[in-house]
């Protein structure tokens, strides 16, 4: 990418103070995620009988648990499940919507049929659906992103499904039939190109619902396995207390928010910034 | 001497629209017949809903007609496959109305130029392709620079430019224009029009023009050809529509054309009525409701085309 | 009716403002169509905008100038303080009539509902003004068209639905942006033909904003050619089309297919229409001009008067008498 494109894209979050900040959470979450070893305090596996249940000081910033681990080390960890997560659902999302999504568009018999399927999925709500599928594969970190992403499959695939259906309207692609192009032609060169920036959009609201659905599931004991840190598996094991201790209910619950919140201020601001009517605007034409 | 390159033989084509919860047939157009000579620029004009746009994407294979004929250089359009529709692709190509939805706002001038070579492996190598698509924007008034700029750095005109570009690499035997200049400001509109006249010497291209706008179709045009509600209702030589428009429908059209002439200014109201509905067809001449000459022939039995007077002129009109 | 001063429309900061509709002048006299041509990007629509009291918000603004209907300064006045203060008959039409129809409701309800702000009628009164309206803007069977919805109705007959509305408030001054650019010309002529009808029935005056030389020379009594952001020539039509003084006017005429039929070539004016702001000194239609010099480049032209009502924006001007 350019310099200039570069610009462009980062002209929504400049223009925008609060969508920077969103950005800055979502860049320390990632460092954390990569340092995690070097930027923890301690070893969030570590036990200390001693220092049980300790309030927030300032040998453990975040406090202890009841095992006497440190509480600011494992929210850090924690973003690395977060990340896997969120990368795992949008992927999933991704890999079984365009396909489906962009078939269906150019194939309309059958993509009527594949589309009321979708609909279907589309009509549980996505816990209840993820919940179901917990119960059938195992709890597991790779079956919580398959029964999660499962629920954003099918949104996901009726915005590919709508927007390659206007692409195929679109008077290019019309001139590229007319000049004998195929079936591979027209989704290479014309529908996926035009799909990258609200898909970009579309990934990261996904991004930030995956975080609150794998929390969901950590804290019903149906994620990941309750000795990985992860922000839902902190809640789940705190929650008895909560009057003695609230810090632990607090700092992983506030990442969870903060880390969500992010993501959509982000998501908006994308969105602003791909939507045709504000795109002149940011870029300084018309 | 003169050689017909396409010829369109009663081509039907209709369209499945829902309208209110029910479903009508529109007969888009409804048994047109063409030729045009190698060489030559044929005009056809009309209002919208008359069926030319639908003609132009017939030939194209864009839309599948009913029924009829397209045949190229003795060649049948409709069922060509393999090779030999690839040539028909190649031949036959078409410039669209809207320069701002006609190029793929993510692909670069010289990616949508080049792209009827690119799909149907044309170039030998990168160096040809580049070389080619340099030549023909140069052609087309632009700056070989532009092969790498986005259709949002490219103002309207020059984005027609591109367009009419990419209808020309490799160089057709047929150029399909439907409404080229019409989203184009009068002052590009008269710079792209002359454009295309060059173009048709150099490359010694035959042409179909569509276009509402008489004063374009008169300007570019050999031969026009009169479109009302899918029919063909009047063909001739250019001038001989301007000057001595025959069918009642062209000589309304013709007066309705706004001539800078203050002269002849708009006194008060004037009253000519409006085309019938496409999902309620009438059953004899589809001017009849709006015609001076009307007579009970016309509400009973569509007209056909014959032979009036002198230029080759035919007209559809029971009342000639 | 309608009187229009120095007005200055701009976008961008306060700091740095580009013009878009920079210094226009132009009255409309009772009865009276001006013409308003242009091409695209001309400031045409901003200016009419602006006269309306509808400058989109944010964006551009009034900078400077002053806007008077019927004696009454309205420059700074939103639409509601105008009809408040007794200001406000005045209307617009636009491009596309379908945009501004509620595509659910009756053609009747939405016409009555005009007629109830405006004349406080209501129910049966309301609807039988409804049907005058639309006799008046010559729909057959107006009694039947009431119930009618925007999509059962051809775009020539949406348009007339528009001015019907329009006229619920007794304008003395309409606006008409490009009201027939999206129609066919048999249907055209006919718009063209009611307005100019109103206009003697009615007494109504009309600004009427178009890209088409044609329609202007059929419809106007008197013509403004806007170029970027700029009247650059006004006249009586006649004379505009006679011996017209400005190269831009000249130029725009000359490129027209019906005045070249059977030409190899239509004169052209060279380059394209300058985005607002990038011409900061002298002419702004120097850089196409034929007849540029240097002094074009740098000063800004006097407005000459030619004649009565004659002006045109231009250090060097055609000839007058050179037949066009």
């Amino acid at each position: 990418m350019s310099r200039d494109g570069i610009t462009m894209w980062l002209t929504p979050f400049l223009a925008r103070p609060i969508a920077l900040i969103g950005l800055c959470v979502l860049l320390a979450m990632v460092i954390a995620a990569a340092f995690a070893p070097w930027l923890a305090p301690y070893d969030p596996y570590a036990i200390h009988p001693v220092s049980r249940l300790m309030p927030p000081d300032a040998v453990h910033w975040f406090g202890t648990d009841q095992f006497g681990r440190d509480t600011l080390s494992r929210a850090i960890y924690s973003a690395r499940m977060a990340l896997l997560i969120g990368a795992g659902v949008v992927l999933f999302a991704l890999i079984t919507g365009i396909p489906i999504g962009v078939f269906s568009a150019l194939f309309p018999r059958l993509g009527h049929v594949l589309m009321r399927m979708v609909d279907v999925l589309m009509a549980f709500p996505s816990l209840l659906l993820a919940l179901g599928l917990i119960v059938i594969l195992g709890p597991s970190v790779a079956n919580s992103i398959i029964a999660i992403g499962a629920g954003y499959m099918t949104t996901t695939t009726r915005i590919i499904y709508g927007l390659a259906l206007r692409l195929r309207a679109e008077t290019y692609v019309e001139a590229s039939r007319s000049m004998g192009s195929g079936t591979g032609w027209l989704v290479v060169k014309h529908i996926l190109p035009n799909l990258i920036s609200p898909l970009l959009v579309q990934a990261s609201f996904v991004f930030a619902f995956a975080q609150l659905g794998a929390a969901s599931l950590d804290f019903l004991g149906l994620g990941a396995p309750p000795d990985i840190p992860s922000w839902g598996n902190m809640l789940a094991e705190s929650r008895t207390f909560i009057t003695r201790a609230p810090w632990l209910l607090f700092f992983p619950g506030m990442m969870i928010v903060l880390t969500a919140f992010s993501l959509n201020l982000v998501g908006d601001a994308l969105r602003d910034r791909l939507d045709p009517r504000f795109r002149d605007v940011f870029s300084g034409e018309g | 001497m003169t050689t017909t390159i396409l010829r369109v033989s009663d081509l039907k084509t209709s369209f499945n629209v829902k309208r209110s919860g029910r479903k009508y047939r529109v007969n888009a157009v409804d048994g047109v017949s063409l030729s045009l000579v190698a060489g030559e620029v044929l005009g056809i004009v009309g209002e919208s809903g008359c069926g030319k746009t639908t003609v132009g994407r017939s030939i194209v294979r864009l839309v599948q007609p009913d029924s009829g004929a397209i045949e190229f250089k003795d060649t049948d359009v409709l069922s060509a496959r393999g090779q030999t529709l690839r040539e028909m692709r190649l031949n036959l190509r078409m410039v669209f109305q809207d320069p701002y939805a006609s190029l793929n706002p993510r692909r670069s001038i010289g990616d949508s130029v080049a792209e009827a070579g690119d799909i149907n492996k044309v170039f030998t190598s990168r160096a040809e392709r580049a070389a080619r698509i340099a030549e023909t924007l140069t052609a087309v008034g632009l700056e070989p620079s532009f092969a790498t700029r986005y259709p949002h750095e490219l103002s309207g005109g020059q984005r027609q430019r591109a367009g009419i570009a990419r209808a020309i690499l490799p160089a057709p035997a047929v150029i399909i224009a439907d409404e080229p200049v019409s989203a184009l400001d009068v002052s590009v509109q008269a710079q792209v029009l002359n454009l295309m006249m060059d173009l048709r010497e150099q490359l010694g291209l035959s042409m179909l023009f569509i276009s509402h706008d008489i004063g374009v179709i008169g300007q570019i045009s050999d031969r026009v050809a009169v479109m009302y509600m899918g029919r063909v209702v009047e063909m001739s030589g250019a001038r001989s529509i301007l000057d001595r428009a025959a069918h009642p429908y062209t000589r309304a059209l013709m007066a309705a054309v706004p001539r800078p002439d203050p002269s002849q200014r708009i006194a008060g109201a004037i009253e000519t009525g409006e085309p019938p509905s496409q999902f309620n067809r009438p059953a004899g001449c589809a001017y009849a409701a709006r015609c001076p000459l009307v007579s009970e022939r016309c509400r009973a039995e569509v007209p056909q085309l014959r032979p009036i007077g002198a230029d080759d002129k035919v007209v559809a009109c029971h009342n000639l | 009716m309608l009187s229009v001063r120095d007005l200055t429309v701009s976008i961008g900061s306060d700091a740095a403002p580009v013009d878009i509709v920079s210094g226009v002048s132009f009255d409309i006299g009772k009865g009276e169509i001006l013409g308003l041509v242009g091409e695209s990007g001309c400031g045409k629509s901003m200016t009419s905008l602006a006269v309306m009291g509808l400058l989109p918000q944010p964006g551009p603004r009034i900078r400077g100038g002053r806007i008077e209907l019927v004696g009454a300064d309205v420059t700074t006045l939103q639409p509601w303080q105008r009809v408040e203060a007794g200001h406000g008959r005045i209307a617009m039409i636009f491009q596309e009539p379908m945009t501004s129809l509620n595509p659910v409701r009756r053609i009747g309800d939405q016409i009555a509902e005009a007629v109830r702000v405006h004349d406080g009628l209501s129910g049966a009164a309301a609807w039988t003004r409804a049907r005058e309206l639309l006799e008046q803007v010559r729909i057959p069977d107006a009694a039947l068209q009431l119930s009618a919805y925007p999509h059962q109705l051809s775009g020539g007959q949406r348009q007339r639905i528009m001015i019907a509305i329009a006229l619920a408030c007794r304008p003395q001054v309409l606006i008409a942006d490009e009201p027939t650019t999206a129609l066919d010309v048999t249907i055209q002529i006919q718009i063209l033909g009611l307005l100019r009808d109103l206009c003697n029935r009615l007494d109504m005056s009309i600004l009427f904003i178009t890209h088409d030389m044609g329609v202007i020379a059929q419809l106007a009594d008197r013509v403004a050619v806007m170029y970027g952001g700029r009247i650059v020539e006004t006249a009586d039509v006649a004379t505009l089309f006679g011996e017209p003084r400005h190269h831009y006017t000249r130029g725009l005429m000359d490129c027209m297919p019906v005045r070249n039929l059977g030409a190899r070539r239509l004169p052209t004016i060279a380059g394209q229409a300058p985005r607002p702001g990038t011409i900061r000194t002298g002419c702004v239609f120097a850089p196409r001009c034929v007849a540029a010099q240097d002094v074009c480049r740098t000063a800004t032209p006097p407005r000459l008067a030619l004649g009565e009502g004659h002006e045109a924006l231009c250090a060097f001007p055609l000839d007058a008498g050179r037949p066009s």
